[in-house]
């Protein structure tokens, strides 16, 4: 049980550590969700199931489509790394 | 509050994801990292909430049954926590859309997502439609109060924005 809680909670930090450092934008939203996915599976552990579907629901699933959205409208949709800006 | 093993761990990944996202929104330049790094911070605070409701005992709000009310031995978690973290992440999620917008309609009109770059120019905008100079101060020279960019900007966008004030203001007739 605990490890699996710190196994989760890197996971977790090392993501959010991740979106701020990756150069490309996709990669970055992908992160995000990654950080969402963990939080909804502490939030179950946490003994708050109706918190960890909604998360898991919206924070990862609504949330990352309207990332991945706007990403498109801004013109950063792209796999490779050159000029972010 | 007995801090056992897990809840020790969970608070340190709470207090972890509130300081990445401070990190981000403070260092960041780019206004779309700013926005994920919001969200890192919302997630952060919610996680928070959520640990301050747990006690290692207790079981889900929602699986309590009325026979384990009487029960003396079953406790449940603190369901207020629950419903207002509940009500945060859907809360969360419109922020963002908002901000989202917020930056497409920037995108638009300054055509960059770089923040100083976005402030020198909005200052230079301000300054061009109000018929006043930008401040300085006396003794800086003058290459280093109007920097590249606002250089550029004078270069090639007087007519542009003289433009655009001038569909604005006929914009605002015919609303008016």
């Amino acid at each position: 049980m605990i490890w699996f809680v710190s196994l989760l909670v890197f996971v977790m930090l090392a993501s959010a550590i991740a979106v701020l450092l990756l150069p490309n934008m996709l990669a970055a939203v992908v992160a995000s969700s990654v950080v969402s996915l963990a939080l909804a599976v502490l939030f179950a552990l946490l003994k708050a199931p109706d918190v960890a579907m909604t998360e898991a629901a919206i924070g990862a699933g609504l949330s990352s489509l309207l990332l991945a959205l706007a990403l498109r409208r801004l013109g950063l949709w792209r796999l490779d790394d050159d000029d972010v800006n | 509050m007995n801090m056992t093993g897990v809840e020790g761990i969970v608070l340190l990944g709470a207090i972890g994801l509130i300081m990445i996202g401070l990190a981000g929104l403070f260092m960041s330049n780019n206004v779309f990292r700013m926005v994920l790094a919001l969200v890192i911070l919302e997630s952060g605070a919610n996680l928070f909430l959520i640990l301050a409701g747990f006690h290692g005992l207790g079981i889900a709000p929602i699986f309590l049954s009325n026979h384990a009310i009487s029960d003396a031995g079953h406790m449940m978690n603190d369901p207020i926590p629950q419903a207002l973290v509940l009500t945060a992440i859907v809360i969360g999620v419109g922020v963002q859309a908002l901000a989202l917008a917020l930056i497409l309609k920037i995108k638009a009109h300054y055509n960059t997502l770089d923040m100083s770059e976005i402030r020198q120019q909005m200052e230079y905008d301000l300054a061009k439609n109000n018929d006043v100079t930008l401040p300085a101060s006396a003794q800086s020279p003058d290459s280093l109060v109007r920097s590249k960019v606002i250089c550029q900007a004078e270069q090639t966008q007087p007519d542009h924005i003289q433009a655009k004030a001038d569909v604005q203001q006929i914009g605002g007739s015919v609303n008016g």
